[in-house]
């Protein structure tokens, strides 16, 4: 990847702060804004791209 | 499943990515098996398809009905799934799980199951207060209710008779074993107990995803044999096999997850144990299997 793609931080989505994302992330990895707490899913890594994730699901778990 | 090329030789199948995969991904790469990780929520089947995508995949999807039935399409195709879906289907329903532990001949809690909330007071009152109703479906201690007194249980009947879903209004009822406060967490893999923690929790359930604090469990002879055994009655390659301790000390086996999720676990256990290597290690043996 580009590391000037990797130094502009993405945004929350639903807080538009600024998310910190590990270099290390990968598609479908769970973050979460500092700002406003909300769950985030990584969509794309270069430039990395972040959704709302999914609400939990009745039958999530173990 | 859409197969596509056959690329790498395990299949990694999951719609989220947490720390648990993530250390399974990274476990292959060190000992240098090939994966391919796939989102679950892109998969498709077809009848009748039976090239198999890979020989082997690593079913980490975490919701029950999406695991599933990802390891039955991918099983009618031809590739070894861990967990297999009867297994997946068995551990996802409480009732079934118990059924299988009694008829292993392993100790389990008293158990009722009254096929409507109506009939359920005089199934908790069988076994008498106190007493936990828990869904037939779900994890993470999710309505999962302990019930002391009539007053509560019939309220929380009412409750259940209210919920929109048919599989809802099934009562599973449970005597409450200890003090409901820890349980014992052991991980089995591939037949052998790689170690277990206690899960204490300040509230009454003691599920690491409502915060339970983790520490190692000596792993004693009784815990190994009914660990193991508990994993082997449900069919369950991978399995989280959770237990309780009764007034008298017996350890009593409460359920058996088929998905298992390891952070508190690895957390606890440090460098003792190292979950996702294990699951590398089982991967690498079936693979030459």
């Amino acid at each position: 990847m580009n590391p000037e793609e990797r130094d502009v931080m993405p945004q929350c989505p639903e807080c538009s702060a600024d998310v910190k994302v590990d270099d290390g992330s990968q598609v479908n990895e769970i973050v979460q804004c500092a700002e406003c707490g909300s769950e985030l899913e990584v969509v794309s890594t270069a430039p990395v791209g972040l959704k709302a994730a999914p609400d939990v699901e009745e039958d999530w778990g173990e | 499943m859409n197969t596509g090329a056959a690329v790498g030789p395990v299949g990694i199948v999951a719609s989220r990515v947490r720390l648990d995969e993530k250390r399974i991904m990274a476990a292959l790469d060190r000992r240098g098996i090939d994966y391919e990780y796939v989102d679950s929520r892109t998969c498709r089947h077809e009848l009748g398809e039976d090239k198999a995508r890979w020989p082997l995949a690593l079913n980490r999807e975490i919701g029950q009905v999406r695991a599933a039935y990802a390891a039955h399409g991918l099983e009618a195709a031809g590739v070894r799934v861990i967990n297999s879906a009867a297994a997946i289907e068995l551990c996802g329903d409480k009732w079934r799980t118990s059924m299988a532990l009694r008829a292993a001949g392993l100790p389990v809690p008293r158990t009722a199951l009254a096929l409507t909330p109506d009939a359920g007071l005089e199934a908790i009152e069988a076994i008498g207060y106190p007493v936990v109703i828990k869904p037939l479906v779900g994890s993470w201690g999710r309505l999962v209710t302990a019930v002391r007194h009539r007053y509560a249980a019939v309220a929380v009947l009412e409750h259940i008779a209210a919920l929109p879903s048919p599989q809802s209004h099934i009562v599973y009822a449970q005597e409450m074993v200890g003090t409901g406060d820890q349980d014992i967490r052991a991980i089995v893999i591939g037949g052998e107990v790689v170690g277990a923690i206690h899960r204490r929790s300040d509230e009454w359930r003691s599920n690491v995803a409502l915060g339970a604090r983790t520490e190692p469990c000596e792993l004693t002879t009784e815990l190994r044999h009914l660990a193991r055994s508990a994993a082997l009655a449900v069919g369950a390659d991978v399995a989280g096999v959770d237990l309780l301790a009764d007034d008298d000390g017996r350890l009593v086996v409460l359920e058996v997850n088929a998905g298992v999720e390891f952070s508190g676990f690895q957390q606890a256990m440090g460098d003792r144990v190292d979950v996702a290597d294990e699951l590398a290690e089982l991967v690498s043996t079936r693979m030459s299997s």
